[in-house]
């Protein structure tokens, strides 16, 4: 069944915008990659750069003022054939059966993510009921089925319940079990693991991996945590300012990191063999505002090894830079 | 959970008490009592009422007590649930009353249907098209139902239904039903008299209401669980009423124990233009001729309702809001 030839998920040239009052805000300008089925992908960056963007315009969930203005996200379905999400009217059937159906997605908030006056229960069977042709009471057996495979105690209990009245980590299972319930091939996962503690994060970052390996799903994990990446993902893309600035392999990204973004940002991860109270190095100013978007290369003005005349000047395309991956730097011709 | 169903009722208990003093005392506050305002209106009909005459007059009604003896008698016959005389009428309070509140209630209900009906579905489309062409319409029309008094769109109605529609405005019934005993036609000819008083009590109700829906559920519409609902594959319609509509409608279950007091102390002027047989526009006339049996009553059971609408409202909150329900924020 695996066939790794062919992607699950084709996002190409993405471009999605918020237009204000006050201008356009290009949050996510140009972005490609794919997905590839029982695979994680995972996309790095900093807050704003367009990661949870990129997530709700696959799933067409992007909130007004925004809008995709340009690109194509194609899915292969489970039958093979592919469909463009981008052309689909946001609220059409098809684009309603992709959700919760094909393409599961969790995030970053599970205290806020389930609404407060209704139970965990209410709200996964809900999901059963719209993407699969069964009854109430086998609805909810599933329900709790998905409760369980998800490794909360109780199931059967816990389906009655409020999510405020769950802990944090058993509220970020419950959010996954709402999305694996119908079975969805690509899991997104949007910081899954940023609201919680660091032994909750790990326990919840082994539980995706063990659905991962049962079901051959696909994941496409967005975090600005790189352990998390390191761990989790075969592919790694990283963002900036609404732009692919590098993918590739993890192992290739991790040890011979190409951009000088991705260079700092690995810099800046404390290592076990460094020095004590040695200050880590920073990456210098701080992210513009995807209005004030700087001329060229969108990451010179912090940018160690920028050329002066040209990177200021012009934009780089994101280029092939050795086997199976891409940079867009003018330091790789 | 129980004890909070305590707590309130203890807490209920104390307030009509309360209640019960500073309605004694607000109408004990004006100069002069009863008599004295009878002795002025009957000399502005020319007959003179003698010393001995008020003094007897006075001595009959208690009004030479102490004010806390007054106070005592009063509550000690409230409590047998006997209410007094309303002195100008010559007859017991209940029966001044008792007509003139269950059509106060019909109307309040009338009109809080209104309301609601008109309110929320508005509310609604407001905060899901914000700042669209409709949503300016409607604000611009609200404010100015907002800003119009009650009294005066009561006029206009009033006359446009009389010069253009020859339609009988006012009252609540018929002359033919106004004194017949209740009976299926009376009720119809009550029905058919609703809707104008309904719809001018509620006009700046609902402006205030289509205000606070929509900035509720604007409020709500940016949450993520909005968005996890639309990610589920939710049709868009279902993921708003089923969500944050339900969400925004919580703080509203909250107001209910304010409406009934708001529309009758509201509605005193109103009442009047339209001559509507409620308990505003008899308010008004005790505490001009300082009956105190009558207008204390009044008041206290205005008092005494809002306290079991509140009561009634913290149980429905309870009910529809598990976070309350289940003791946690």
């Amino acid at each position: 069944m695996r066939n790794d030839t062919r992607p699950l998920l084709s996002v190409r040239n993405l471009r999605t915008s918020f237009f204000q009052d006050e201008g356009t805000t290009k949050a996510v300008d140009g972005a490609s990659f794919d997905v590839f089925p029982g695979k994680t992908l995972g996309i790095v960056g900093e807050s704003g750069c367009g990661k949870s963007v990129t997530a709700q315009s696959i799933l067409r969930i992007v909130d007004r003022p925004g809008r995709i203005v340009d690109g194509e996200i194609v899915l292969t379905r489970a039958d093979g054939s592919e469909i463009d999400l981008v052309k689909l009217k946001a609220n059409s059937r098809e684009i309603r059966s992709v959700r919760g159906g094909d393409i599961g997605l969790i995030f970053q908030e599970p205290m806020t993510s389930f609404s407060p006056v209704h139970t965990v229960g209410e709200q996964i069977i809900e999901a059963v009921l719209l993407h699969s042709e069964v009854g109430k009471k086998e609805a909810r057996l599933r329900g709790i089925e998905a409760l369980r495979s998800v490794g909360i105690p109780k199931p059967e209990r816990r389906i009655d319940e409020y999510s405020f009245e769950l802990s944090g980590g058993l509220r970020q299972r419950a959010m996954i079990a709402v999305a694996l319930s119908c079975n969805p091939r690509l899991l997104i996962a949007d910081e899954p693991t940023t609201a919680l503690d660091v032994t909750t994060q790990a326990q919840i970052l082994d539980l995706l991996r063990k659905i991962q390996q049962e079901r051959g799903m696909a994941i496409m994990l967005i975090t600005h945590n790189l352990g998390v990446v390191a761990e989790m993902a075969d592919d790694v893309v990283v963002m900036y300012l609404g732009k692919v600035v590098e993918q590739g392999k993890v192992d290739d990204i991790f040890h011979d990191p190409k951009h000088p973004y991705t260079k700092a940002l690995l810099q800046s991860i404390p290592s076990i063999d460094s020095t004590p109270r040695l200050k880590l190095p920073t990456i210098s100013g701080s992210i513009p505002h995807p209005f004030n978007r700087p001329k060229g290369c969108p990451f010179h003005p912090r940018c160690v090894s920028a050329i002066a005349g040209r990177c200021d000047v012009e934009e780089p395309p994101l280029q092939a830079v050795g086997e199976g991956r891409k940079a867009s730097c003018f330091l790789y011709p | 959970m129980v004890a909070y169903v305590v707590r309130r009722l203890l807490l209920a208990v104390l307030t009509v008490w309360a209640i019960s003093v500073l309605s004694f005392m607000i109408i004990h506050l004006p100069p002069g009592d009863y008599v004295t305002s009878y002795i002025a209106s009957m000399s502005a009909s020319g007959s003179a009422v003698s010393e001995g005459e008020a003094n007897a007059l006075r001595e009959q009604l208690g009004l030479d007590k102490p004010i806390t003896v007054q106070y005592a008698k009063w509550m000690g016959l409230m409590l047998q649930g006997n209410f007094g005389m309303a002195m100008e009428w010559g007859r017991p309070v209940s029966d001044v009353i008792g007509d003139r509140l269950t059509l106060t209630m019909v109307i309040s209900v009338a009109a809080i249907i209104f309301t609601w009906a008109l309110a929320l579905p508005i509310g609604i489309y407001s905060a899901v098209y914000p700042y669209s062409f409709a949503d300016y319409v409607f604000t611009f029309v609200g404010f100015i139902g907002l800003a119009i008094p009650g009294f005066l769109l009561a006029l206009v109605v009033m006359y446009v239904g009389f010069a253009y529609f020859g339609a009988n405005v006012g009252g609540l019934f018929s002359p033919d039903f106004a004194e017949a005993p209740w009976s299926l036609a009376k009720i119809w000819d009550l029905t058919k008299h609703l809707p104008i008083p309904a719809v001018v009590l509620g006009v700046s109700g609902t402006a205030q209401l289509i205000r606070i829906m929509r900035s509720n559920l604007l409020d709500e519409l940016r949450k993520p669980y909005v968005m996890t609902a639309r990610a589920r594959g939710l049709s868009e319609y279902r993921v708003i009423m089923r969500y944050p509509v339900r969400v925004a409608l919580n703080p509203f279950v909250s107001t209910i124990g304010y409406l009934l007091p708001y529309v009758v102390s509201g509605s005193i002027i109103v009442s009047l233009v339209l001559s509507l047989p409620t308990v505003g526009p008899l308010l008004l006339k005790a505490l001009i001729a300082q009956d105190m049996f009558l207008a204390g009553t009044i008041v206290l059971l205005l008092g005494v309702m809002t306290v079991i609408g509140t009561f009634i409202s913290d149980l429905l909150l309870m009910w529809v809001d598990p976070r309350i329900r289940l003791g946690r924020q």
